[in-house]
This record gives structure tokens, sequence and C-alpha cells, in this order.
């Protein structure tokens, strides 16, 4: 099979976002960046898929230089080839626009099946994946949590998270899957691994090389711009109940029915 | 181009969502300040009676496309027929459910009219020239960012328990127009086997306006009851931690924080939480916060409104008991 995995490096979960000088973007100082947590149940997937089936494992993503880092990571867990995708033209791509970008590097190669992360903790959209699915006309499953693949027949049966239930649909690949929590357990890349991983192929490519215009990526083409960035607003210290246990939950009882109003 | 504003109804097994009277009521405040209409769209099969009740809570028109293939939802079968009808109607603005199953499929149809779509958002405005402007949050909710769509129609997706919901008026009438409806063999490429219920109760951690959560101070999965018990009793849904969740204690889809669920209840009580970073980014928008905690310096009593500092062993069964009292009252 051959297998395209779409990742993302991001600043780490434990961030402390500030808002940088121009009021748009977060403040990059000191913030150490990850492989989208996200991205690694897509990865593992991948590599399971073809440690089970055979085949090529190839990781894209669309970044600056610090995105080889990550891509670095992939291949170090067992992908086999890499290939970063940037030009200054890219910066401030909306999710349409980055998923165009990705989608003009994943029709220069064969493919069976796409992965992606189901949502990129920075910007929270969930969107690329669906984008991504529509530029190349393929069936998607997102949010998925547990997936059968069947190479002969070319089937997929994806269970995915919904509110409060489980769908399980079935379609036809290739298809793009959105991997999300606990569809599996990612591997840590040994020492050995992450030493191999530095003789793997990593490709880049710019807007040329991808036959894209500048105007049709980056901010240029993007239809949504982010006008300001903000903090929320702190949430200040409540009331503490202390005191007889009895006592103090009537008290919260008789706060939430009478000053929240949420009981 | 029609200029009206539209909202994409969310509708499961013939009942509508929640979140669709939100929408509602978002999408009738801008269609009053704009001075256009309202009009929802409504798929599924046998669904043409919800087109009333959906008049009652402000709509002036519903379309509605009532067929066979759209019983169950797929994101093939509502990207066609919603597509079409913008290409038709040319509304100004369209407001989907930031839900599963909108952003499913609300880029697919974003991306077929050539449209700008913000997801997620919590605020709308409009701006001089009328044109939309979407708040969201980004990085699990640690900061927010304003953002313009640059295209017409203007598509935004919104959360769920954030907007005020429309009110019911009996005498508030829409028109209903019924969308014709075609599918060709394998348009759909996509078949639903099956909807397995369960985990997190019958209300879906983000779609409920009452959350209890369990964290660490539980001590292991056999003390969970306790916090299920309380939900129980307020009709809530139930969360997790993520220490919780990684000890093996209870699933990730219970998991609320940045790698979990982000939920905005009206009412989030965490019991044996201490707050991390990763947690608060998940349930730090929830209107009101209840903070259980044997620790009186944990980190969860500087973002809650009501806070009680013991063990919760010992207040999880009283404060049951007090709402159980309460509710049996009113």
């Amino acid at each position: 099979m051959n297998i395209i995995v779409c990742i993302k490096q991001v600043p780490d979960t434990t961030t402390k976002v500030r808002v940088g000088k121009d009021g748009k973007h977060i403040d990059p100082g000191g913030v150490k960046f990850i492989v989208n947590t996200y991205d690694d149940f897509a990865v593992e997937e991948a590599i399971r898929l073809k440690e089970r089936f055979g085949g090529e494992v190839t990781v894209i993503s669309m970044g600056p230089e610090r995105v080889k880092e990550a891509l670095r990571m992939c291949l170090a867990m067992g992908a086999d080839k890499a290939i970063q995708l940037w030009d200054p033209a890219f910066e401030d791509s909306d999710p349409y626009t980055t998923a165009l970008i990705l989608s003009k590097a994943i029709q220069q190669l064969p493919y069976d099946i796409i992965f992606c992360g189901k949502q990129a903790i920075d910007r929270d959209t969930m969107s690329v994946p669906v984008y991504l699915a529509e530029l190349l006309g393929l069936p998607q499953a997102t949010l998925v949590v547990k997936l059968e693949v069947d190479p002969n027949a070319r089937k997929f049966i994806a269970y995915r998270d919904i509110e409060g239930a489980k769908e399980v649909i079935e379609g036809l690949l290739p298809a793009v899957i959105s991997t999300q929590w606990k569809l599996n357990e990612p591997r840590y890349p040994t020492l050995p691994n992450i030493m191999k991983a530095k003789k793997k192929e990593l490709k880049e490519l710019n807007a040329a090389a991808l036959g894209l215009d500048s105007a049709q990526v980056g901010e240029k083409g993007s239809r949504v711009k982010v006008l300001s960035m903000e903090l929320p607003p702190p949430r200040s210290k409540g009331k503490i109940l202390k005191g007889d246990p009895r006592e103090v939950c009537r008290e919260l009882v008789r706060l939430l029915r009478e000053e929240a109003k949420v009981i | 181009m029609s200029g009206n504003i539209w909202v994409i109804a969310e509708q499961r097994e013939s009942e509508l969502k929640k979140v669709t009277y939100e929408l509602i009521g978002e999408g009738r405040r801008l269609a009053d300040e704009v001075g256009s209409k309202l009009e929802v769209v409504l798929l599924g099969k046998n669904i043409t009676h919800l087109a009333e009740s959906i008049g009652f809570y402000g709509a002036d028109k519903v379309f509605v496309a009532d067929h066979e293939a759209l019983e169950k939802y797929t994101t093939d079968g509502y990207a066609k027929v919603i597509t079409n009808l913008i290409k038709a109607q040319q509304p100004a603005i369209v407001l989907f459910a930031a839900t599963t199953m909108g952003r499913d499929f609300a880029p697919r149809v974003a991306a077929r009219v050539g449209a700008g779509l913000s997801v997620d958002c919590i605020e709308l405005k409009l701006d001089e020239n009328k044109s939309l402007l979407c708040k969201r949050p980004v990085y699990a909710g640690k900061a927010l960012v304003w953002e313009a769509i640059l295209t017409r129609p203007q598509m935004a997706s919104l959360r769920p328990n954030v907007f005020r919901p429309a009110r019911r008026d009996e005498s508030h009438k829409a028109e209903v127009e019924k969308v014709p409806v075609e599918f060709a063999p394998g348009e759909i490429r996509t078949t639903v086997k099956e909807i397995i219920k369960g985990a997190t109760g019958k209300v879906g951690l983000t779609e409920a306006s009452i959350v209890v959560s369990g964290g660490r101070g539980l001590k292991g999965p056999e003390n969970f009851y306790l916090v299920e018990n309380l939900a129980e009793v307020l009709g809530a849904a139930v969360g997790a931690s993520r220490a919780v969740v990684d000890a093996g204690w209870k699933e990730h889809a219970y998991q609320v924080g940045q790698t979990g669920k982000v939920v905005t209840p009206n009412l989030y009580i965490a019991c044996g939480i201490s707050g991390a970073i990763q947690h608060l980014a998940g349930m730090g928008s929830s209107k009101y916060i209840v903070a259980i905690n044997k620790d009186p310096d944990a980190n969860i009593f500087n973002v809650c409104n009501y806070g009680i500092v013991g063990d919760v062993f010992e207040i999880l069964p009283i404060l049951t008991e007090e709402f159980k009292k309460l509710l049996a009252e009113s």
C-alpha cells in the first residue's frame, strides 16, 4: 500500500501562550515544538498498515525549516520518506490553502490511503482533512478511533467518535482518514531508529515545484484572515467554602440555584 | 443574490439538536441587523413536520430536504444537497453547528462554493459593511482570534452551548419549501453501518449543559461511581481528567482537556481535579465552574466560581443528596 500521512508541527501542549508583537500570532519565544498530538496516531496507523500489508509510508508537512525536525521524528517512528513543503509565499495560509498545498504534493504521488490527525492543536479547526479529501475528490472518515482496511477489496470500515456514540461507516479506498486519540498506541522512536532516520529521504518542494502561483496560497490565497489575537479574560477567584461538609454542600446548592441560576 | 442569513439545522433521529435553536437565535439577530430574512435548511427523512416548529423559533422560511438517503448523516449526502441549494439561492451568510457533524461537511460545502469558513466560533459581529467577523478560540482556548471572511457567501460554524437559543413563539410561522433531492447510485460514497450509543451518558460531553468530571483525587476507577451518581441526579454528562484517562480508569471519550474534548457547559463540576493547564484549556470557558478538592492550593481553585475545600469521598455523596432534595422540591 502507498500510504501518505500529513502532519503539522505545533507548540507543545504545556506552552503558555503569549500574543506576539504583531498582535495576530503567538510569541514564538521559548516555545517548544512537537509533532501535533493527533498526528502521532496517524503516523502509527500508517506504519501498522505497512507492517501488515507491505508498502511505503510518506510523511508530508507544510512549514518552515524547523518542520524538518518533526518530519525526522516520523521517519524515526518508521515512515520511509518525508516531504517538506515550504515557500515564503505559504506564510499565513488558512486551512483551505493549506489543504490546497498538501493536495498538490499528494497528486504527484501514488496513494491508497491518506492519514491526518483529526485537528492540529494550534488552530484547532479540524478542517484541513476535509478540504484535502474534497480537493483530491476522495471520500473521508473523520475522528476515527478504530479502522479496518481490506486492501484487496479496497474497502475500509471506520469507527467515528461522535457526540455520545460511535458511528461506523464503510467506504472505498482511496480515502482520507482523520485520526482521533486512542486509535492506537503510538510508538516512541528508538535511538537506533533516530540515527537511521537521518539517512532517509527528506525532499523539499516549493510553490513552483507544486505548480502553485503565489496568489493562490498563503495570505493572498486565503479566504479567512486573522485580524487580531487576544488572551481570554482571566477568571477571577471565586467563593471558597470551608467547614462542615453538610453546611458547605447546602450553601453550594443554594448558590448554584439562587446566584448562578444554573440548577 | 438573496442576501439572506442561513442556518443549517442539525437533527438526529428526527430530533432537532439544541444547537439548532442556538444557531437560529444568532441567525435571527444577524438577519434583523442586516434587514434580511432568516432561512433554515433541514435535511433528513420524515422530518418535514419539524419545519413548523422551526418557524416558531423565528425562521422566515424553512427549506426541507426530506429523502430516504438522508435518513442517516453522510458527508456526501449533506454536502451535495446544501451546496446545490446555496448555489441556487445565494445566501449572504451560512451558519453551521460546530459539532462532529457540522465540522465534517461544512468545509466540503465551503470549498465547493468558494467560500471562507470560520469554525467553532464563540462570537459573531458585523462590521460597517455588514461583513461577518468571527471570534474563535485557538490553542484550545488559551488565546482567541477575530477572523474576517473574505468571500461571499460567508460561512461560520458556531460552538454549541455558547449562543443564546431562540425562544419559542407559536404565533411566528415560517414558509416551508420542499427541496427536490436526487442521488445517483454510488454518489454517496460512504455507508453508515451502525451507530453504537454509549460511553459518556445520554448527552454527549460537548453538548451537555452540565458536566461532572472526576480526577485523580478519586483514587481509583472503583470510586468513579461517586461522580456518575452526581451526574445522574443532575442529568449531566460525565467527564474525566487526562491523568485518569492515562491511568486507564476511563476511556478517552471521557477526557476533557486540550487533547480531549473542549466543553462549554453552563455548569462544570470538577471533582478531585487539580487543574493542570491541559485540563483548564478544555473547560475554562464553562459559564460556572465548581471545584471540589482536598488541597486548598490546587490550581483549579484559581479558576472556579465556587470551591469546596474537602474530601471528594465525603463531599460527593452529601452533595448528590442535597441536589436530589432540591430537584425533588422543584
